[in-house]
């Protein structure tokens, strides 16, 4: 068990397998590095640099002296890690990373399972207008995440929506949306709508590249339509699900612009309502470049455990049933 | 403290003819020895107001022309993020020759040394603004770091019409105040009066303002912040209430809702400044011509005193080449008499300098009030009332934490004291933060 798990997983780039050294030898040691060249000055100049420089301001504040008028009153210096402590001490911080789970534990298991059960009824035989549908289904992913939003946001004020004049008619309750619990569900219904048809298209290619003998053989075992579905369809897009599921969850961890632009129209959603959030209030509000970067790393090494934690879950999970 | 400001303006000074130094051998290695200050010049302008470039035009066409100074308008967003662009163009020493400040940002300008000193050059425009204006581009010291260009004092803005049919009258102090909103209440339940907005930072500033309050001050080195003095406590203490007891609305304004309900009488009264005619034309354009004007409420009978809510200035960055030509443009942008004319009528602004409000410029009243004849000579009388207001370093944390605080206090009708001191506290915490010395 422990030998396949040291196997690299496809998704973290792993170049593929080297070339024999009989024949590596014959072609003169520089050529590999000479073919390395490109792409790895492109990775140290837009990918190593910039993280670097982030990590630099975020081991640096600026102190000022006195009143802090006039030139040199301020200076760059040293903060070892005092970003980062106040980063992670920072209640602020730590309340929007739960709103963030709360969202997510919303916004994933909702639109995965909408996205595979749109891709399971249009790989069905008995569906109709199946282009249209389809295209239907994933037309909110073209439409920009800000927009979406706007849109939503229009839809949710209980002064300008259409769907609250319907409930007043009717004499329905009207829920407020844009605050306390509702406005999870608010917040998720726009990621949701927007990310579903993107899902949905990465699951149904997978289901179309099954071979059609399958179900035959299936279907002459017995297997109705449903039994297909659960034991033959889903197994076989497992690997579809996961990497849906891995963006899924950068996706959520990076949210930013459905609160932002929902913000205006409530009191509910803070400045710093999402760790990204947060990290934008000190770069642009507050002009914090050190603690926004600080911020920003925290993020990020957050979101490499979660999604590469869970990638190797995954992996090691159906490692473990091909070992079976 | 005098000795200090001395002796930091010496040592700008002599940064300043260092720099200029430089520039010199640079200019004179390249062309024969001419000289930068009356030499051509070319100014980059960072700016927000629409139709600047036509106004600039005019300077280029003409003045610019015979002096040889050239200026680029670069339009920019405004607010707060153009406050940082500012700040990282200067760390990389790339920042532009002139930009526009709002008043409450340049303390943050002034401390991370990006906008100069233009005393020498532009100090004797201070005749041509109202005290309280011009004390804002110097904070208080004897340095000249921006030349006003618009301002924004507040007033009570109300449809005529609804007061009329509610039998109330237009308040004079802000107890008379919560009495109309609450005797709108009683005639009609499902109209309020106003709202009180936490998405604004600048209204409650101006309103703060207008009770007294100096929410930055300086003692010594040492900076004093004020935000939850007794003058602003007041004002806290009166919106929270009418908004606990439900006198008036509590959600947010520039919000679509928020538009409606102005455009269908919902709201029937608005706080806001000299700029008003401008939102309420997009935002409530069934209702021109029942909007009136008149002074903010006051805290005492027989007072005269309002806030400002709003206004910009240019100033001349340190990063710049040639910060007599700079300064030279800035003060013609500001104070001549073409230059504002075109300002009012490309920009729409409310000019800063005090013979331009009653200028021909403003003698018809905005499209929008054309009920109300006399509206930009009864601004002008308003405006020379502005209370004198105090601005620190870090306004933009201040102005987060108010709209986060005061947000949820709002949200919940529960204590804006609580907010008030939330808003203290982290403003105190971020000037330790960056090292500040902060009088208790």
């Amino acid at each position: 068990m422990t030998s396949t798990r040291k196997e690299p997983s496809g998704v973290t780039g792993t170049p593929g397998g080297r070339p024999s050294p009989a024949r590596a030898r014959s072609r003169g040691r520089g050529a590999p590095y000479l073919f390395l060249l490109p792409a790895t000055v492109l990775f140290a100049l837009f990918f190593a640099l910039p993280i670097g420089y982030a990590l630099w301001l975020s081991l640096h504040k600026v102190e000022v002296k006195g009143l802090g008028l006039g030139a040199g009153a301020r200076q760059e210096v040293w903060a070892g890690l005092a970003n980062y402590a106040d980063a992670l001490t920072d209640s602020e911080l730590l309340a929007g990373a739960l709103r963030v789970v709360g969202y997510g534990a919303i916004v994933v298991p909702v639109m995965l399972g909408l996205a595979l059960v749109f891709a399971l009824m249009l790989d069905s035989e008995k569906v109709r207008l199946t282009r249209f549908t389809r295209l239907a289904i994933f037309l909110p992913y073209a439409v920009p995440g800000v927009v979406a939003a706007l849109l939503w946001g229009f839809l949710y004020l209980p002064d300008v929506s259409p769907f609250y004049f319907v409930l007043d008619k009717l004499g329905l309750p009207q829920p407020d949306l844009l605050d306390g619990g509702p406005l999870y569900l608010a917040l998720s219904n726009i990621a949701v709508w927007g990310g579903t048809g993107f899902n949905m298209i990465v699951i149904y290619t997978s289901l179309r590249a099954i071979p059609h003998e399958v179900y035959e053989a299936a279907r002459l075992d017995g297997a109705t339509p449903l039994q297909i579905a659960l034991r033959i369809k889903i197994p076989m897009v497992a690997p579809s699900l996961v990497l849906t599921f891995f963006f899924s969850i950068i996706a959520t961890l990076q949210v930013f612009s459905e609160p932002t632009t929902l913000k205006p129209l409530t009191n509910s959603v803070s400045t710093t309502w999402s760790p990204l959030m947060k990290v934008y209030q000190d770069a642009f509000g507050k002009g914090d470049i050190h603690s926004a970067a600080a911020g920003a790393v925290l993020i990020a090494v957050a979101t490499l455990v979660l999604s590469f934690g869970f990638l190797r879950v995954a992996n090691s999970r159906s490692q473990q049933e091909e070992a079976r | 403290m005098p000795t200090n400001t001395k002796h930091r303006r010496f040592v700008a000074t002599a940064v300043a003819v260092t720099l200029g130094a430089t520039t010199l051998a640079a200019c004179g290695s390249s062309d024969d020895d001419s000289d930068a200050q009356s030499g051509p010049a070319k100014l980059t302008y960072w700016t927000w107001t629409p139709g600047m470039d036509k106004v600039v035009d005019l300077w280029n066409k003409g003045p610019g022309k015979e002096q040889q100074i050239t200026v680029t308008v670069k339009k920019q967003a405004s607010g707060d993020t153009l406050v940082t662009k500012i700040l990282t163009a200067h760390k990389a020493g790339k920042g532009p020759d002139l930009v526009q400040a709002e008043y409450q940002a340049l303390p943050t300008l002034v401390s991370n040394d990006a906008v100069a000193d233009i005393a020498d050059e532009a100090g004797e425009a201070k005749d041509d603004f109202a005290e309280g204006v011009w004390q804002q581009t110097t904070l208080g010291s004897d340095a000249v770091y921006a030349i006003p260009q618009d301002i924004g004092p507040m007033m009570f803005y109300y449809r005529e019409d609804l007061f009329k049919e509610y039998g109330l009258t237009v308040p004079t102090t802000w107890d008379k105040f919560a009495k109309t909103a609450r005797k709108l209440k009683e005639e009609a339940p499902d109209v309020d009066l106003t709202t009180f907005s936490a998405n604004d930072s600048g209204l409650f500033a101006g309103l703060a303002q207008q009770a007294g309050a100096q929410w930055w001050t300086t003692e010594g080195q040492k900076w004093k912040v004020g935000i939850d003095d007794a003058a602003t406590q007041k004002v806290a203490d009166f919106w929270g209430g009418l908004v606990a007891e439900g006198a008036i609305d509590n959600q947010p304004m520039y919000t679509p809702a928020w538009n409606k309900a102005l455009n269908t009488g919902k709201q029937i009264a608005w706080v806001s400044a000299v700029w008003a005619p401008g939102t309420l034309t997009t935002a409530a354009p069934d209702t021109a011509g029942k909007w009136k004007m008149a002074p903010l409420p006051q805290w005492s009978k027989g007072e005269e005193t309002t806030g400002s809510w709003g206004g910009s200035s240019t100033a001349v960055t340190t990063d710049s080449d040639n910060k007599g030509a700079a300064a030279k443009f800035a003060t013609w942008l500001n104070t001549d008499r073409e230059a504002l004319a075109a300002l009012a009528k490309e920009g729409g602004i409310y000019p800063a300098a005090t013979t331009a409000q009653l200028s021909d410029a403003f003698a018809e009243p905005p499209a929008y009030f054309s009920n109300q004849p006399d509206f930009y000579t009864q601004a002008a009388a308003i405006a020379k009332t502005t209370a004198p207001s105090a601005w620190g370093p870090n306004v933009n944390v201040a102005y987060t934490s108010f709209k986060d605080a005061f947000a949820a206090a709002a949200k919940d009708r529960s204590d804006f004291g609580d907010a008030l001191k939330t808003m203290q506290e982290s403003t105190v915490a971020d000037l330790e933060k960056q090292g500040f010395e902060v009088a208790e």
